[in-house]
């Protein structure tokens, strides 16, 4: 048994029979640990850590309600977790029929937009960039395409700061270079 | 309030002295309180939060196995022209209507009860709690039906109780939500 478990147990059970401080005391430390608890489920389901927030009010008000349903025979620490869980997978279920619930637009906004050019264009800088030498086309992809700065490339490429730079300004060269040529054909 | 229903609307059976349907009354009821004895225990422990982690539900198909096994030794005895009379009795579809239909008074004082508690698996505890209100419904009915032969019991009692038990599994996400 954890020192957690001992420490929660004798808060409960004194909360339990009617201290009002205990009880405070048993939902601030609870509270901090749902806190925990949760952050880590909704990251692990890919939903937001802001949410957290919500379900552990949720679960310290469960657990306040619901405290004439725990055995003092029993453990405390699988009760809080049985609660904690289900309010947890009822909050996710909630909410997944919401975002589900994608509003039914105007069938002209279908047609509205044509994203082949930004498609195409992606593909042909990648097309040339396969032309360059190694070093440029690192700390072009670094610096134009992902927005690193320039020390991070420099990292990333394993060249030194001006290193980047000088090969920058010679690859956009040569790019342009070679879209002048293959324009001309 | 099963016991009131089935008193009121269909009266209790008149043949009740005789040795013979004495002896099927008291089985029936066995079979329906061993029924909700079981699923009350389950019950119980499935309202608390962490309850169905310790919790199998086997024990509870207990009285159904040994009123199956019963029906079979029974049937193994009776030739096996008088099979279809033993399961389909007289009043199968009158028992098969009336089961569901007293439940809905004890369900609904079991769901109740339950979401005074807090279960954490919703479908589970709906079952058990359609379990007990099944298992008293027929309770009740005994009291009523005149159909004695072990293979109806089984069959009809068994399979309604049993009908109880998965609506109240479908009902139970919806109506237990704390």
């Amino acid at each position: 048994m954890t020192t957690h478990e001992i420490e929660l147990k004798t808060l409960m059970l004194a909360s339990l029979d009617g201290d009002a401080a205990s009880h405070r005391a048993l939902l601030d430390r609870l509270s901090r640990r749902l806190r925990a608890y949760y952050k880590g489920k909704l990251a692990g389901a890919g939903r937001s850590a802001g949410e957290a927030e919500d379900l552990v009010q949720e679960a310290v008000l469960a657990i306040h309600l619901k405290r004439h349903t725990y055995d003092p025979a029993e453990l405390l620490t699988p009760w809080v977790h049985a609660i904690a869980r289900y309010k947890l997978i009822d909050f996710l279920r909630r909410t997944r029929t919401l975002q589900a619930d994608v509003p039914i637009d105007e069938a002209d906004a279908m047609m509205a937009h044509d994203d082949n050019v930004d498609a195409e264009s992606t593909y042909d800088v990648k097309r040339l960039m396969e032309r360059l030498p190694k070093n440029m086309r690192c700390s072009i992809e670094a610096v134009k395409l992902d927005g690193l700065s320039i020390a991070e490339a420099a990292e990333r490429c394993g060249i030194t700061e001006s290193g980047v730079k000088v090969n920058i300004h010679r690859g956009l060269k040569a790019l342009a270079t070679v879209i002048a040529r293959e324009t001309r054909t | 309030m099963a016991l009131g229903i089935t008193l009121v609307g269909l009266g209790v059976r008149t043949d009740l002295m005789t040795a013979r349907t004495l002896a099927f009354l008291l089985l029936k009821l066995a079979f329906t309180v061993g029924i909700v004895g079981v699923a009350s225990i389950y019950l119980t422990r499935l309202s608390r939060p962490g309850g169905d982690k310790r919790t199998s539900s086997i024990s509870a198909a207990m009285p159904f196995a040994a009123i199956v096994l019963l029906a079979v030794i029974s049937l193994g005895f009776a030739p096996s022209s008088h099979w279809n009379k033993m399961v389909m009795g007289d009043e199968w579809l009158e028992c098969l209507l009336s089961i569901p239909i007293i439940a809905i008074v004890p369900f609904a004082a079991a769901i109740w009860a339950v979401r005074r508690a807090a279960p954490t698996n919703l479908a589970r505890t709906g079952a058990f709690a359609g379990l007990i209100a099944g298992g008293v419904s027929a309770m009740a009915y005994a009291l009523h039906c005149t159909d004695d032969s072990l293979p109806f019991v089984a069959v009809w009692y068994g399979g309604t109780i049993v009908l109880c038990t998965l609506a109240g599994a479908a009902l139970g996400p919806r109506l237990l939500r704390w």
